[in-house]
């Protein structure tokens, strides 16, 4: 009987030993470098900050009343509607781009691809310091406009919350055209050509198959977009000169000058907060399209 | 289906958009001049001052040790990890672990590991930098990992079982080797970001050895100065390289 | 009846080197069941596509009720199609994948309801308006494929393979509906298949396409009594295809002998290729030639024994009613009425 009954044993045991192997060493790093980071942050929140720097350990909800005083309610609306403007902008210019990309000859397509990504592989401050060149008031782009004579004196481009959009965008633009790009990819030309048989014209085609099939895509790329946009405080801080503060710029002085972590960590629990609730919507979307029976 | 010309206007504008500020750098990185806004003539001045500069020449070395220990020890996690997601377990839990490091805001994950570090009173330094850029890196070597997984036939490992490999041999000789390109691209992806990470790097970094984007952070709050547009050439140029190398690497393996 | 619904006239497109319909002419008529047929690459799916409009003809023209049809695109053309892969919206349901063509015309609500309703009576699926494409099965995609299409009300109906996603039983089954459709609501059917016995079964006349060619247009029984070439004798059905110089009495072939066929005078002195089908090849013991059974293969009504003939490259097919006595490696003969044969030119 035993002969039976060695070989499940065997395997079970080599199951488990394959688990351990494969997933342990991962998960534990991530458990030590990031769960439990994150548990202490999000500890820290009940928490608050000694009189001379340090963590009180005396639990009370006073961060959390504290993050709904106007000032910093302010703060994180303008970080919203900052991050907001951004996604927007880059899904006008990303969609027809990525639309444009998939419908080029496949050799053309890679090449059009790399160009999209390539900026997105040099350095981050990099390119936002170009944009310090750029929108300077003696920058190049108002000296053109000063020199076609369209513009009288120089335009104050730098430290708006308009350079900040654009130092946003130009960042995260990438991100929003690959999600895009694969999903418009991936579309079925012939649903296109379906929906043109039934006798759609081209723009009621692209509004009644062809956006709301991609749309998961879109939405993907506007979380891609939007939350790194909303934790930014480089671009805030370079762009804006200080003028313009988002929840970033609050969360690191929070943590490297006033160094009250638990009510920095309340914003970034804020932060996370608002990109769950996007995943979700965005996978609630995903879903609802193609799965499920309509209700009556 | 019929291409529609009005779209090159946006997608124009895009391209617009994403090289008009790199194309200015690359010019004014040839600047004579000191001059951060006009052309005065043509020089490679910046060059070299750029090449004298001991903060810009220790941040790069920084840089390279700590990405090339945070690629190291991803592409190892990430590699086993994207194997055990995908043979041993379908939890969904595991799996939003997985990717978790990806998709959090840097400033999360940073203030996170300021405060473990301080926590158990750990130093600050090249070494909690890569241990640091780890985390997101075995986030994404997993990810591409996976990708190729699902694409690579599960049968070929039972067949390996089937002819009377054990275990560890299998995935040695069997599943490694298919997995080889996504490991690569992992890899290098891990590489790449990790020589631009600059928010967890602040975070985590030391009194000593900052890495180069720090290094370049400090120079541009301190003012715009045109050996910044050389260094930024210079990463340009080596960016624009790396990813063609990495181009054709990935048509060679997919060809093989 | 007989009138023509669409003249197709000298229409050829090239793909690059490849030339995908050459000089193709034909008519559809009104209310008939018309079949493309061809291996794969033969160019039928460019014509159904041109029919469509989703591709454009180098040259030539096509009229639909004597009106220029390429000069419509393809959303204003009274033409639909069911698409090989079906092609249903996956974000609709099933009633609002078949409403979609009906709203695009602004008809009232109430209407498109109606017909939405009858349809789906029609094909039988009332009961599933409301599911999304990924809940229902091959056989029913199929269906709302095909309402989705005839509720249109389409002069012309094409059907790119339609039967060739479907296993063997939900095969026979959607064969006879799609007759049955196409009887009830009266409209022109053109199927695009590769699958001969499809074309045969369906259409009422088929047109055989090869390399972009034309070869024969004819009615099913004609193609498979009369085939007007080679390709065509070889491409429906089995047939027996053997090579040889026209004599007098019948086909030469060397080191075989001389086949039974009859002979034109004028192709006496030639070189030919005779084609017999199984089912009109006798095996016995005595006549026409001598050989081996190399394999019988049972199929229930019938049996397809395989003879190798020496001399000839390959082994003669007979097809006897039943099951038979010969068994594997027993000598046989082979022979056949020479009015059962025919010649065909080798071009």
């Amino acid at each position: 009987m035993s002969a039976t009954r060695t070989p499940p044993r065997a395997a079970r045991r080599e199951r488990l030993v394959g688990r351990l192997a494969t997933l342990g060493p991962g998960l534990g790093y991530l458990t030590v470098f990031m769960l439990v980071p994150l548990a202490l942050v999000l500890g820290y929140t009940l928490f608050h900050r000694g009189r001379f720097g340090g963590i009180v350990y005396e639990a009370s909800a006073d961060n959390y009343t504290r993050v709904a005083d106007g000032l910093y309610l302010g703060v994180i609306w303008t970080s919203v509607k900052i991050a907001g403007i951004t996604t927007l902008l880059a899904l006008l210019l990303g969609y027809p781009t990525a639309y444009l990309i998939a419908q080029l000859p496949r050799a053309w397509r890679t090449v059009a691809l790399v160009l999209v990504v390539l900026p997105f592989w040099t350095n981050f401050l990099i390119r936002t310091y170009a944009w310090i060149i750029l929108l300077n008031s003696e920058g190049i782009i108002n000296r053109a406009l000063t020199g076609l004579g369209i513009i009288q004196r120089p335009l104050e481009l730098l430290y708006t919350q308009g350079a900040v959009v654009g130092g946003l965008l130009y960042a995260y633009l990438p991100l929003m055209v690959l999600p895009l790009y694969s999903a418009i990819e991936r579309l079925d030309p012939q649903l296109r050509e379906a929906s043109a048989n039934l006798g759609a014209r081209p723009a009621r085609t692209f509004w009644s198959v062809t956006l709301p099939l991609t749309l998961p895509g879109a939405l993907t790329g506007c979380v891609f977009v939007f939350v790194p946009s909303l934790g930014n405080f480089v671009i805030p801080e370079l762009l804006g000169g200080g003028r313009t503060v988002m929840v970033g710029n609050l969360i690191r002085d929070q943590f490297l000058k006033a160094r009250d972590w638990p009510f920095g960590s309340t914003l970034a629990l804020i932060v996370i907060a608002l990109l769950v609730l996007l995943l979700m919507a965005q996978a609630w979307a995903a879903r609802r399209l193609t799965d499920g029976t309509d209700r009556a | 289906m019929r291409r529609s010309n009005w779209l090159y206007v946006p997608a124009g504008l895009t391209y617009l958009f994403l090289y008009l500020p790199i194309a200015v750098l690359v010019v004014m990185s040839f600047n004579a001049a000191d001059t951060p806004y006009r052309l005065d003539g043509f020089g490679t001045a910046w060059y070299g001052k750029l090449f004298a500069d001991r903060a810009v020449r220790e941040g790069l070395v920084n840089t390279l040790i700590v990405a090339a220990g945070a690629t190291a020890l991803s592409t190892v996690l990430g590699t086993l990890l994207a194997v055990g997601l995908a043979r041993y377990t379908r939890s969904k839990l595991l799996d939003a672990i997985a990717v978790a490091p990806a998709v959090l805001p840097d400033i999360v994950l940073a203030i996170g590991l300021l405060a473990f570090y301080t926590a158990v009173q750990f130093t600050l330094g090249r070494h909690s930098i890569l241990l640091a850029h780890a985390v997101f890196g075995t986030a994404f070597v997993a990810a591409v990992v996976r990708t190729r997984l699902a694409h690579v036939d599960g049968s070929l490992e039972e067949a390996s079982r089937d002819l009377g490999a054990t275990p560890l041999s299998t995935f040695a000789r069997i599943t490694l080797p298919s997995l080889a390109p996504g490991i690569i691209a992992g890899a290098l992806l891990a590489f790449s970001l990790s020589i631009d990470e600059f928010v967890i790097a602040f975070f985590t970094t030391g009194p000593d050895n900052p890495t180069l984007p720090i290094v370049i952070y400090s120079m541009v709050r301190f003012g715009v100065t045109p050996e910044i547009n050389a260094l930024a050439t210079l990463l340009l140029a080596v960016s624009f390289t790396f990813v063609l190398i990495a181009q054709r690497l990935s048509r060679l393996t997919e060809s093989i | 009846m007989t009138e023509p619904l669409v003249r197709i006239e000298a229409v050829s497109r090239r793909f690059g080197e490849i030339r995908a319909l050459e000089q193709v002419s034909l008519e559809i008529r009104q209310g008939e069941f018309f079949a493309l047929l061809g291996p794969s690459g033969c160019g039928k799916t460019t014509l159904l596509r041109i029919l469509a409009g989703f591709e454009h003809p180098d040259s030539g023209s096509v009229t639909l009720d004597d009106a220029d049809l390429l000069a419509v695109p393809p959303h204003r053309r009274p033409v639909n199609l069911m698409f090989q892969s079906y092609a249903l919206f996956p974000h609709m349901n099933v009633a609002k994948n078949i409403a979609y063509g009906l709203e695009r015309e602004h008809l009232p609500k109430a209407e498109i309801r109606e017909r939405v309703d009858a349809v789906l009576a029609t094909i039988g699926l009332t009961g599933l308006a409301r599911r999304r494409p990924n809940q229902l099965s091959g056989g029913q995609r199929q269906r709302v494929a095909l309402a989705r299409a005839i509720v249109k009300r389409p002069r012309l109906l094409l059907l790119d393979e339609p039967l060739s996603a479907l296993d063997k039983k939900v095969r026979a089954e959607m064969q006879l509906e799609l007759k049955r459709l196409q009887h009830e609501v009266g409209i022109t059917f053109v199927v695009v298949t590769h699958d001969q016995e499809e074309a045969m079964s369906l259409a009422d006349r088929v047109a055989v396409l090869s390399e972009g060619r034309v070869r024969q247009i004819d009615a099913p029984v004609p193609l498979y009594e009369r085939p007007a070439d080679l390709f065509v004798a070889d491409f429906i059905g089995a047939n027996n295809l053997v090579t040889g110089m026209v004599g007098a009495d019948g086909l030469q072939v060397p080191g075989v002998g001389v086949l039974p066929c009859p002979v034109p005078a004028a192709a006496v002195g030639r070189a030919a290729t005779l084609a017999v089908r199984p089912e009109r090849v006798r095996l016995g013991t005595e006549g026409g030639l001598a050989g081996v059974v190399r394999d019988v293969t049972f199929f229930g009504g019938t049996t397809r024994v395989a003879v190798d003939v020496t001399g000839l490259d390959r082994p003669l097919l007979a097809t006897v009613a039943g099951a038979t006595a010969v068994a594997l490696g027993d000598k046989t003969r082979v022979d056949w009425s020479a009015s059962d044969a025919m010649l065909l030119g080798n071009d």
